[in-house]
């Protein structure tokens, strides 16, 4: 069969037996058993939950009732258990190994943070109870606020986003509001050459032209020419600071400079804040937003692709045009304010989302800062700083560093080390998958050739950064020695190999469908 | 091939009376790589040279196409569609991507024939 | 470690900082506490609260109380589920890609759709993003928000579309039902937005609307608050729905004070490329085995950057694994009758309160209503709040300027209430009325 020619036929319920795996009878390997999907499992009348039967009742669905069968599928309870069960032992996960994961800040997540969210008084709390039934909830916010503008150095806070880009969103929409406050909407945003995907994307959603400025040969944005840049129809610089190449933005108070009195708004990505937490409060940077990643720099966990929560800081000057809703202690008690009619002065650009925030990242968020407390979370970044130079130093006599000198809480490099090797930095990440490990943040930041970037944030041990490094170092060397094809074939110890992502683009299959004679006379 | 020119975008055209047939050139397809999905304009309407008329995609990029002459779009490879591995085994056959009507046949002048093609696309490898 | 490194001290390392904003001292908070402490003061602020599952508990209005199954959070805390990252390396995410493409499939047959994404962050979002993916499919820019919407759901949509072009046209509150959208639709409508069942509880048949919009070039969006209803109601897709947006929390999560959600996006096949978010989708490796993988991503921000659909990146991954166990949990069978169940208590109530000389304003419903006092509700609320009932809604609360709602109640009723509990609310408004 040519796969480039499109997709595989669909194996049966049971599992396909192919000729990598036609040692056992099963296709199973021991502990990594193949598991179909649920509806491949399907037992019609077959209910894993035990309702009671409804009470005898009319219908006041005006007709409307659902008359066809839906197509889910009937399964017990032990075989539903069995199933998700299975489902993950196919995942890595913080829980199991290093997620060396340069941006991304894969940290332990306490378990504490979760029991806390899922109490009665948190969890089973609707969003629009009357106030007097949720000033717990209320003071839970405001103090959690308390603590992230006292370590940001910022006079607010906008709480709703849900996510960091939404906080982006968030931080770029106030920006333009207050711009167009003062009947200067603009029309441009400069955003650096490294600079997260999302942020030209929110740029974009905000109505702003993007224009990238250049990095230095430091790796650092080149602040010539962002001051050529500027100009009076710019209305915001967008700056990840640590920057995605590991690195502190060390003119960043000439970039605050030159972006204010070109009458700009100057816009910071926090996905890096993890780096400089209770050591640099980017209040103190002339930042005027900037969004922090609950599930990066305060440890709420990624459930494999959120939920997040993004708030965002804001400076005075940018403080009145926070969306709704916020929270107010009114001393005898907590108010939300809900609509602008209520927000006195303020004068918010609009709402985020449905309801206040995503109460159950800041219950978690909240038992992580105080568990470390300020001198705890100084330690934390001071830790992880450490970790990465220490995994920067270990390595840069083997592989090519992209830029010289201390970095912060992630080192970058380049590829030039595999130059000859006919091993790309694709291949060697996915070696890394055999290896144990998750493989590096790739080809990011797209300034850097190659780019393998790497963070082992300050859960890690220096046991396991060195046991890292060493498998690090044995594939360089295999690399060099000419073992290609160790790499070309990885990974072949975990439950799929490499997967056709052109297939899979090509001719798109999203969902499950029913198997027809038709379609099976037609494979 | 001597009847294709070539712009500095990497894309190729064919002229024929009135009508330009345009597509993106074997270099281009090469370092794209496996495309997997072709986003044309519809028939009808009207691009302008350099300005974006469609959108090809490998599975890790996403890239615009311009127009290299000016003109109404008459005709779109629709078989593109379900088959855009076309660009890759045939980029200037089979996988061609539209026909322009010439709106101002002045602007072929510029472009490369292909043996400076062949030496300008050495040149970006 | 500073040796290998060769610096002194880790400050070191922080050379790059300027020394003028480089703190020397920890911030003005607390030092750190052990488990035990930090336990029992957010608990302290948990014990303050008034929890649903502690009183009679009627409060819907875009979030609905149900019964979990316990083995569904079980599951979500598995740490290879909590704790791993987003799945872009699929050979080691085959668990959450699995359990992603199994969501997808659950949310396109529930809404009667073709495709599906990995979720948005809620409901309201989900919408706002329909909107402007109405807007990339018909290159047109004007968007018709019916007044049986969720006013968060309106002010989301209204705000993502702020600073782009074209006109958000919201239309106000139809408070008696009498709206009549199709009266909105013009040359230049990208999409008509309508929730089923509306803000006020009714559900109505959407394919005249569907045609009225199909005829002028305009998508219909459905919005939808409570997917539960999707086991007792047509299917918008099998109405001519062209994108469906509905909150997915009801299943799998629990209130958790409005966040986190998890958005459902679904649409149909030939709009696949338009659609924000995620998407898993279905591959094999290099072996011929079956596998997945995140597919279509040059739609997305990382790669296409300012020409991205849409800017999201994290979704609500969790909460989306929640909703896929809780519903391959009741399959076809639990979930028709977890939603009949809903009905017929709704229904149940309804009688109960119109025995008692309430005045129910719906001719139809799922499992919330509106109901009007003979005085402003949103003080009769806080009375019984007092008492110990949850009463509902107030409407003033989500349309503070709108005079004709201040006597409004939104009364939400599902499985988790008992006959005792309805037996209190009709008493206690009783007396209110």
């Amino acid at each position: 069969m040519d796969r480039s020619q499109g997709r595989t036929s669909r194996p049966d319920a049971a599992g396909s037996v192919s000729a990598a795996d036609a040692g056992t009878h099963t296709g199973n390997r021991g502990l990594q058993i193949e598991e179909p999907l649920i509806f491949e499992q399907d037992a019609p009348g077959r209910c894993g939950v035990d309702l009671p039967a409804p009470p005898a009742a009319g219908s006041r669905l005006g007709g409307l009732e659902r008359r066809d069968a839906i197509g889910l599928p009937g399964l017990s309870e032990p075989q539903v258990v069995r199933h998700y069960t299975r489902l993950s032992q196919k995942n890595y996960a913080i829980d199991s190994g290093f997620y060396p994961l340069g941006s991304c800040t894969m940290k332990h997540n306490p378990r504490l943070n979760e029991k806390l969210a899922r109490l009665p008084g948190f969890a089973d709390l609707h969003p629009l109870q009357p106030e007097a039934t949720v000033q717990g909830a209320l003071r839970l916010i405001d103090t959690l606020s308390h603590w992230i503008r006292t370590l940001t150095g910022m006079p607010a806070v906008a709480m709703s986003p849900a996510a960091g880009a939404h906080g982006e969103l968030c931080g770029l929409m106030t920006a333009r509001a207050a711009l167009e406050a003062r009947g200067d909407a603009r029309k441009r945003v400069l955003v650096p050459d490294s600079a997260h995907g999302t942020n030209p994307a929110t740029a974009a959603i905000c109505g702003y032209a993007v224009e990238a400025i250049p990095l230095n040969d430091r790796g650092r944005v080149n602040l010539a020419a962002l001051k050529s840049a500027l100009g009076d129809d710019v209305a915001a610089f967008m700056l990840t600071n640590p920057n995605t190449c590991g690195l502190f933005e060390d003119e960043i108070l000439e970039q605050a400079e030159a972006v204010h009195s070109a009458g700009a708004y100057f816009y910071c990505d926090g996905a890096n804040f993890n780096a400089i937490v209770g050591r640099v409060r980017p209040g103190d940077l002339g930042i005027d937003c900037m969004h922090l990643n609950l599930h990066k720099t305060f440890s709420t966990p990624h459930g494999g692709g959120g939920p997040g929560s993004g708030p965002v800081v804001l400076s005075a000057a940018l403080a009145p045009y926070a969306p709704l809703p916020w929270v107010v202690d009114c001393g005898e008690g907590f108010r939300l304010v809900e609509h602008a009619d209520d927000a006195g002065d303020a004068r918010p650009y609009g709402r985020m989302k449905a309801f206040h925030g995503q109460m159950g990242m800041f219950v978690r968020a909240l038992a992580y800062m105080m568990s470390h407390g300020a001198d705890g979370l100084r330690q934390a970044s001071s830790d992880a700083v450490l970790n990465a130079n220490y995994l920067a130093a270990r390595l840069s006599d083997l592989l090519s560093l992209a830029y010289e000198g201390p970095c912060m809480h992630e080192v970058l490099f380049d590829d030039a080390f595999l130059k000859g090797t006919h091993v790309s930095t694709l291949d060697f990440a996915k070696a890394m998958i055999d290896e144990g490990f998750h493989p590096m943040t790739m080809y990011f930041p797209l300034v850097v050739h190659g780019a393998l970037l790497m963070e082992p944030t300050e859960s890690e041990s220096r046991e396991s950064i060195d046991q890292f490094v060493e498998a690090v170092r044995f594939l360089a060397e295999r690399a060099r020695a000419g073992d290609s094809a160790r790499f070309h074939e990885a990974p072949v110890y975990t439950p799929r190999r490499r997967l056709d992502e052109t297939a899979a683009a090509r001719h798109p299959v999203l969902r499950w469908r029913p198997e027809t004679p038709h379609s099976e006379a037609a494979e | 091939m001597s009847d294709l020119k070539y712009s500095q975008e990497h894309e190729w055209i064919r002229v024929d009376g009135d009508v330009a047939t345009v597509g993106i050139s074997d270099f281009a397809q090469s370092q794209l790589g496996d495309v997997v999905f072709v986003e044309l304009p519809a028939v009808g309407t009207q691009v302008a040279k350099d300005a974006e008329a469609a959108v090809v995609e490998s599975v890790k990029a996403a890239s615009d196409v311009y127009a290299p002459v000016s003109g109404e779009v008459v005709e779109v490879n629709g078989a593109l569609e379900g088959t855009p591995e076309l660009v890759n085994q045939s980029p200037t056959g089979d996988g061609w991507f539209m026909k322009i009507r010439l709106s101002d046949p002045s602007e072929l002048d510029g472009m490369m024939d292909e043996a400076a093609y062949a030496e300008f696309s050495a040149s970006q490898g | 470690m500073l040796a290998v490194i060769g610096v002194p001290s880790v400050d070191g390392l922080f050379r790059d900082v300027p020394g003028s904003v480089h703190l020397s001292e920890p911030v003005d908070l607390p030092p750190h506490q052990g488990e035990l402490e930090v336990e029992r003061a957010i608990s302290a602020m948990a014990a303050e609260n008034v929890p649903a599952g502690s009183v009679p508990f009627f409060v819907g209005a875009g979030a609905y109380r149900h019964h979990v199954p316990a083995s569904v959070d079980y599951l979500i805390q598995r740490g290879e589920f909590l704790t791993s990252y987003t799945p872009y390396q699929p050979e080691v995410s085959q668990g959450t890609l699995q359990a992603l493409f199994e969501f997808q499939t659950q949310v396109a047959l529930i809404t009667g759709m073709d495709v599906a994404n990995a979720s948005m962050y809620d409901g309201a979002t989900a919408c706002a993003e329909a909107a402007l993916m109405a807007q990339r499919v018909t290159r047109k820019t004007r968007v018709v928000l019916s007044g049986g919407l969720h006013p968060h759901y309106s002010e989301t949509t209204e705000t993502l579309l702020k600073f782009l072009e074209g006109q958000v046209h919201r239309l106000p509150a139809d408070v008696d039902g009498t709206e009549d959208a199709e009266a909105e639709i013009s040359d230049d409508t990208a999409c008509v937005v309508v929730q089923y069942p509306d803000l006020f509880g009714r559900v109505r048949d959407l394919r005249p609307l569907a045609d009225a919009c199909h005829a002028a070039g305009a998508l219909l969006i459905v919005a939808m608050t409570e997917v539960v209803a999707l086991g007792a109601l047509t299917a918008p897709g099998d109405m001519g729905a062209d994108i469906v947006a509905a909150e997915g929390r009801s299943l799998g999560n629990p209130l958790n004070f409005g966040g986190p959600y998890v958005g459902l996006f679904a649409a149909r096949d030939k709009h696949v490329r338009q659609m924000p978010g995620r998407l898993a989708g279905e591959t094999a490796d290099v072996d011929g085995r079956r596998g997945w993988v995140l597919t279509l991503s040059t739609r997305e921000q990382h790669i296409r950057r300012e020409k991205a659909t849409s800017n999201i990146c994290t979704n609500s991954g969790l909460c989306a694994l929640a909703f896929t166990i809780h519903l391959s949990l009741l399959g076809e069978d639990g979930f028709r009758r977890l939603a009949a169940l809903n009905h017929a208590k709704a229904v149940q109530l309804s009688e109960k309160l119109a025995d008692s000389g309430v005045e129910i304003l719906n001719e139809t419903f799922f499992n919330e209503f509106t109901v009007r006092l003979p005085a402003p509700a949103a003080p009769v609320v806080d009375r019984l709040a007092g008492e110990g009932i949850l009463a509902g809604v107030p409407l003033s609360r989500l349309l503070p300027d709108d005079p004709r709602v201040e006597r409004l109640l939104m009364v939400a009723v599902t499985e988790t209430a008992t006959e005792e509990d309805m037996d209190r609310l009709a008493a206690a408004l009783k007396e209110a009325a």
